[in-house]
């Protein structure tokens, strides 16, 4: 049944009339967006049009999906390949304590269903890449980066400029985080910002930093609040500036980003198709270090590893042969450590190069993984020829050798 | 009088404040002035050879100093330097 066809008594336009009509349902549901002049029964309506991409289903994502879902998003794509992880469960909201080990886009789509029913879910349980990312993106009107790695921040972008599609770029790392409108109306794009990665392994993820439960919260609303004034029209959106984010000041500020004409993606547009981005940001093919994403790989140099349960097998048999370094930091060494090893903190390693016996056999170790691989390498630039990665680091001692030991 | 640097908060613990003064002529001074009371940040802030880091852009008075002249960009008492990290959580 339709309940209104315009307000004002005002000849629609062409666009108008092909906005979907809302039920009584949903005039009662989106009651104080109607009452807003701002949006009104037309934006509502455009809201119920709009076609909205969310790339992850985690951190950022979650806030993206339950608002833009309460905010009555007609289609809400969603790309992620994840499982829900209890260490998910401090941030990421779309996700409940009895979805782990659910696919999250199994629990965000009820989550959502549950929030909205109106709201219609298309779901894409698979990593985003230079093969899928333009059919996937094509049918969207926004995107929305919820990523949580460059290569795929840098996949989405060029995708939304060669697609002429705006990007809602967001992004967190342990009290800050960062925000804009990419790729749309002759602004900036995310190459304009940082027209190189950092080096794989230079900056860590949130699996291996850390991060503030509420600051993807914090963020990930903020680029809600930009679609929606996106698809409404309304207002300023973040588009030439970035805004950043500090939970531990609470201070936001916004600096301008402006289009560079060298950009290969939105100036020269020399950048035509997209390009191999695990190799473009330095990282081994799907790495999957933390079951996170790839800012802990290495595609560098190799990096010889050694299984928990064979460093198991040596421990147990008195091997004195072998150094156990922990790499990670102190009050990681608090939660949970393997016993034999001793604390070396990443950041110490080269102070700490003279008490390492190359003589001996150096097996170093972390949370995961990666930071190890790190630490492996400065051992080999530095000589060492006996040194292996524990493969996993403590996660994967905890699944194969010693439950008691805390995985985090 | 000095400019002032806003640090991100990693960096920031390399220089035990998240907010520094620096003195130069120009940028690329005042950040040279800065590796040297902290060492720890120098590598952090430029390249092997002086130059930033395409993945730390730095902000002038809020403008993109790639536009203005790169550490080159003179500097006068009380401009406000932000320095801004790639970062890829989500």
């Amino acid at each position: 049944m339709t309940y209104f066809h315009g307000t004002d008594g005002a000849a629609a336009t062409a666009t108008e009339r092909e906005l979907p009509d809302l039920s009584r349902d949903e005039i009662q549901r989106y009651s104080r967006h109607l009452i807003l002049p701002d949006v009104a029964l037309d934006g509502q309506r455009r809201l119920k049009a709009a076609r909205v991409l969310l790339v992850g289903a985690g951190g950022l994502g979650s806030p993206l999906g339950l608002y833009l879902a309460a905010a009555g998003i007609g289609t809400i794509g969603l790309v992620d390949f994840d499982v829900v992880d209890l260490t998910n469960l401090q941030r990421q909201l779309l996700h409940g304590t009895k979805d782990v080990g659910r696919p999250k886009l199994d629990s965000a789509r009820d989550r959502i269903a549950d929030v909205n029913p109106h709201v219609h879910v298309e779901s894409y349980e698979t990593r985003l890449t230079s093969a899928n990312a333009l059919e996937i993106l094509e049918p969207y009107d926004v995107v929305i980066d919820g990523t949580d790695n460059f290569a795929t921040r840098y996949l989405v972008n060029d995708a939304c400029v060669l697609l002429g599609k705006p990007n809602v770029y967001g992004s967190i790392f342990r009290f800050e985080g960062q925000a804009s409108l990419f790729a749309d109306a002759n602004g900036p794009c995310y190459r304009c910002l940082f027209r190189e990665p950092p080096p794989a392994g230079l900056v860590p993820s949130c699996a291996e930093g850390g991060v503030l439960g509420v600051l993807p919260g914090l963020v990930g609303t903020i680029q809600a609040t930009e679609a929606i004034k996106r698809i409404l029209g309304i207002g300023e959106t973040l588009v030439g500036r970035l805004l950043l984010v500090d939970a531990l000041t609470m201070r936001f500020r916004t600096v301008n980003v402006r289009r560079n004409p060298a950009c290969p993606a939105c100036g020269t547009r020399a950048l035509r198709e997209l390009i191999d981005y695990d190799a473009f940001c330095g990282v081994a093919a799907h790495p999957n270090v933390d079951g996170h994403g790839t800012n802990g790989g290495n595609g560098r140099q190799e990096v010889p590893e050694i299984g928990p349960r064979e460093l198991a097998r040596r421990l147990s048999s008195a091997d004195e042969s072998i150094d156990l370094i922990d790499v990670r930091e102190p009050h990681e060494w608090h939660i949970a450590r393997i016993p034999g090893a001793r604390l070396v903190p990443l950041g110490n390693l080269d102070q700490a190069l003279t008490t390492i016996d190359a003589g001996r056999d150096t097996i170093v170790y972390c949370r995961s993984g990666a930071r190890s691989a790190k630490a492996v390498r400065t051992l080999k630039a530095a000589g060492h020829k006996r040194v292996w990665n524990l493969a996993g680091g403590v996660l994967r001692w905890s699944d194969e050798v010693d439950p008691t030991v805390a995985k985090y | 009088m000095p400019i002032t640097i806003q640090l991100p908060k990693v960096l920031a613990d390399l220089a035990g404040s998240r907010s520094i003064e620096a003195n130069g002529s120009t940028l690329g001074e005042a950040v040279d002035e800065v590796a040297g009371r902290f060492p720890a940040l120098a590598t952090r802030l430029r390249d092997d050879k002086g130059d930033p880091y395409e993945y730390v852009v730095f902000y002038l008075n809020d403008e993109d100093i790639r536009l203005i002249g790169g550490f080159g960009a003179p500097i006068t008492d009380g401009d406000e330097v932000t320095i801004v990290p790639a970062v890829a959580g989500g």
